[in-house]
């Protein structure tokens, strides 16, 4: 599914990912956790294509095809999703509306007619129900005035409605009360299939204890330090990340 | 495929020409340029009209001569020479040789996307409409449709021939020949417009477009417009077209009244798209237009209006609320690129008691322009218990337009409640982001996040003219990003 390799980028003159390495098959979930400043958000974005980033060096492959010099909205069509960690606000658009955008602009790019209306609502309710949204909720303004836990909420349905072969949730958890968290983790479970990827960014376990991850990769200094299973994860809540830092330098 | 910056769509922008900014040579019948008594005399006389109307021409002229071109708005461009304007051309003529094939294909894709009928699209190029049927019926009906109420619609000349008694009452009773500079300019020299009366207790069946009298000749230069409504009735007027406006003079002067009578309705909705200049900021038109209502007892006036077009608009359309109860609304997008300037807004004169006035204003600037909204709430000391609310926002994209607010407020009764609000916000590159990630690309998300934006204005238009205001903004703000 994806399978980056040597990662290289930068913004401004600051160098980010330093030759990161990483490959994840259809059907599994991988989580990366590290330190502040690590890269993490920086791996996300670069993945979606977010302009601000250069890429130096490496290349960054989706079903065998490199999406390194790709539109973000190019890629977006390819399969990849971003959930945000900080989604931003479309006054005036509703929630509805900047689905339906979104999903017919990739299905102009697959040459596919618009889909047509009922199938749209059709769609919106059973995804809706599925992540326990309020109707009402749909027509509201992008964002705008949503609470932490409504932004991510909406950032999954999002992810539901587009069906992505590969979703990159980043700090999805941030911001989530308890019941909340418990809620997007089960949509994202229930969306998962053998067929598409989730990549989960996290700084704790927490998440992970609703969204089982075959893989856990540490990030630091922008390289992959170490991977191991779901027990690593755990094992950084208990310890911290300041044994990997010592172990690195030893 | 390599990425599309946003340098290129800087690039793209500034190569981007009007493409409808060509004209015509058809058929006409021009003056000489230049204006002075005789000049007006001998356009009352080739509109064939009665001596009342030359008189009245001739004393707007005498009144425009003492006066001063204004010069508080925040525009700047080079004051037209008004004795270089040629002051009469006779409705243009369809050429016959002409078809749909001579017409630029960018233009026609243009029409294709904004949804404009074969024969629209014929009728704005000049090209003669053969397939008539349709719109011939279309017309008669409608015309059949209005007599038998007893609604008079038809352009103002006829109206000086045909209903004198109401024109010679109500003409200049709004917007008097002495108002301001353009105003008495146009009083003396207006060659065009169009005339509408609804009897006591009609509601009118049907939105009264200009459109029905495109057939009759195009719009004039200094257009005049007399909309009456007496007590009781109800009319929807729109004016305008989302087509870019072919039209070669450059100083547009347009006076229109509105005149509401006890318990009457007129919703007035404006769709505004004169060529705006290159990408220099040569050309285009000067769009000075006055608009104003007079409002009496439990009457209701609403301005809505789409300003996409002209170099320069100057334009306020105001509501005089003299009548108790009376209300007052204003709905204005404006949008300004490359070079444009706008200077538009509402004035809301508060004279009875209990009179009401709510005042939407989006202002979205791009490119290199200016855009500035000016209104004035007046709260005089007899009208009791009378409240405003305003709301303006500006929308910026890029980092070298301009907006700007002027908001006057003169409240001389204690009882008045006015509220004030604004904001001003940008298109951010995180929204594109956020937008590009969906898989919707720049241009689409710059159209979602404006239409957003415009969507409290772009709800008070008529539903199908709403569609068609909705594709001119992203047409208009095609190219550009922030």
């Amino acid at each position: 599914m994806l399978k980056i390799e040597n990662l290289q980028a930068r913004i401004d003159d600051k160098e980010i990912l330093k030759g990161l390495n990483i490959e994840v098959k259809a059907g599994e979930v991988h989580a990366i956790m590290g330190p502040n400043g690590a890269g993490k958000s920086t791996l996300a974005n670069v993945i979606a294509g977010k302009e601000e980033y250069e890429v130096t060096g490496g290349t960054i492959e989706l079903n065998g095809e490199d999406i390194s010099e790709l539109a973000p909205e190019e890629r977006a069509h390819a399969g990849v999703f971003l959930s945000f960690q900080y989604p931003i606000e479309i006054p005036g658009v509703t929630v509805t509306n900047f689905i339906k955008s979104s999903i017919n602009e990739s299905r102009k790019a697959q040459g596919l007619e618009e889909m047509p209306a009922k199938e749209m609502l059709k769609k919106i309710r059973e995804k809706s129900e599925l992540l326990e949204i309020d109707r009402k909720f749909l027509s509201r303004s992008l964002n705008e005035g949503f609470s932490g836990g409504e932004k991510k909420r909406n950032e999954i349905f999002q992810m539901a409605m587009l069906e992505p072969k590969l979703a990159i949730l980043d700090e999805t958890d941030s911001g989530l009360d308890i019941d909340a968290l418990r809620i997007v983790a089960n949509g994202v479970n229930k969306l998962k299939s053998k067929d598409n990827a989730v990549i989960v960014i996290t700084h704790y376990q927490r998440l992970l204890d609703y969204i089982i991850p075959d893989f856990v990769h540490v990030l630091y200094d922008g390289k992959i330090v170490k991977s191991g299973t779901k027990d690593l994860a755990l094992e950084l809540e208990e310890k911290g990340y300041d044994w990997i830092k010592e172990e690195l330098n030893a | 495929m390599s990425k599309y910056t946003e340098d290129d769509l800087k690039k793209e922008l500034e190569t981007q020409e009007y493409e409808y900014g060509f004209y015509t040579d058809i058929e006409s019948d021009t003056f000489p340029i230049g204006l002075n008594e005789d000049v007006i005399r001998a356009i009352s006389k080739k509109k064939n009209e009665p001596e009342w109307m030359t008189d009245w021409r001739l004393d707007a002229f005498r009144i425009w001569e003492e006066m001063e071109e204004p010069e508080w708005a925040n525009v700047h461009y080079e004051k037209p020479d008004f004795q270089a304007i040629s002051y009469y051309s006779a409705p243009k003529k369809a050429d016959p040789n002409k078809s749909l094939d001579d017409v630029d294909p960018e233009l026609l894709e243009m029409y294709r996307k904004l949804g404009i009928s074969v024969d629209e699209q014929k009728k704005m190029q000049g090209v003669a409409v053969d397939i008539v049927v349709d719109s011939v019926s279309v017309a008669t009906t409608f015309k059949k449709t209005l007599g038998e109420k007893g609604i008079i619609f038809m352009p103002i000349s006829e109206a000086i021939q045909e209903h004198p008694e109401l024109v010679k009452k109500y003409m200049g009773s709004v917007v008097p020949k002495t108002d301001n500079f353009y105003a008495a300019l146009n009083s003396a020299v207006f060659t065009d417009g169009s005339f509408c009366y609804i009897p006591k207790g009609v509601k009118c069946p049907m939105e009264l477009s200009t459109y029905f009298r495109i057939n009759e000749g195009g719009t004039g230069q200094f257009e005049r417009t007399l909309v009456v409504a007496d007590a009781g009735s109800f009319v929807s007027y729109l004016e305008g077209c989302t087509a870019p406006a072919r039209d070669e003079n450059q100083l547009h002067a347009a006076v229109v009244e509105l005149i509401a009578m006890d318990d009457a309705e007129i919703k007035y909705s404006t769709v505004q798209n004169w060529f705006p200049g290159n990408k220099e900021g040569k050309g285009g038109v000067y769009n000075f237009v006055t608009k104003r209502a007079l409002c009496e007892t439990n009457a209701k006036v609403s301005w809505t209006q789409v300003e996409t077009g002209s170099a320069v608009t100057w334009k306020y359309p105001s509501c005089i609320l003299k009548g108790d109860n009376s209300v007052g609304e204003f709905y204005s997008i404006a949008v300004t690129n490359n070079f444009q300037q706008a200077d538009t807004g509402t004035k809301m004169i508060h004279l009875g008691k209990n009179t009401k006035s709510t005042i939407i204003s989006k202002g979205i600037s791009a490119g290199k322009s200016q855009n500035s909204y000016r209104g004035l709430v007046q709260i005089n000391a007899r009208a009791e218990n009378a409240r405003n609310f305003s709301q303006c926002d500006s929308l910026l994209m890029g980092d070298q337009c301009g907006a700007h607010t002027f908001p006057y407020i003169e409240a001389k009764n204690t009882t008045a409640q006015i509220e004030h609000e604004a904001t001003t916000s940008k298109i951010g590159e995180d929204q594109l982001f956020y937008c590009n990630q969906r898989g919707i690309d720049t241009e689409k998300a710059i159209a979602l996040i404006v239409n957003g934006f415009s969507k409290d204005v772009l709800n008070k238009l008529p539903m199908e003219f709403a569609v068609e205001a909705q594709k001119l903004l992203e047409i208009s703000l095609e190219g550009s990003v922030g």
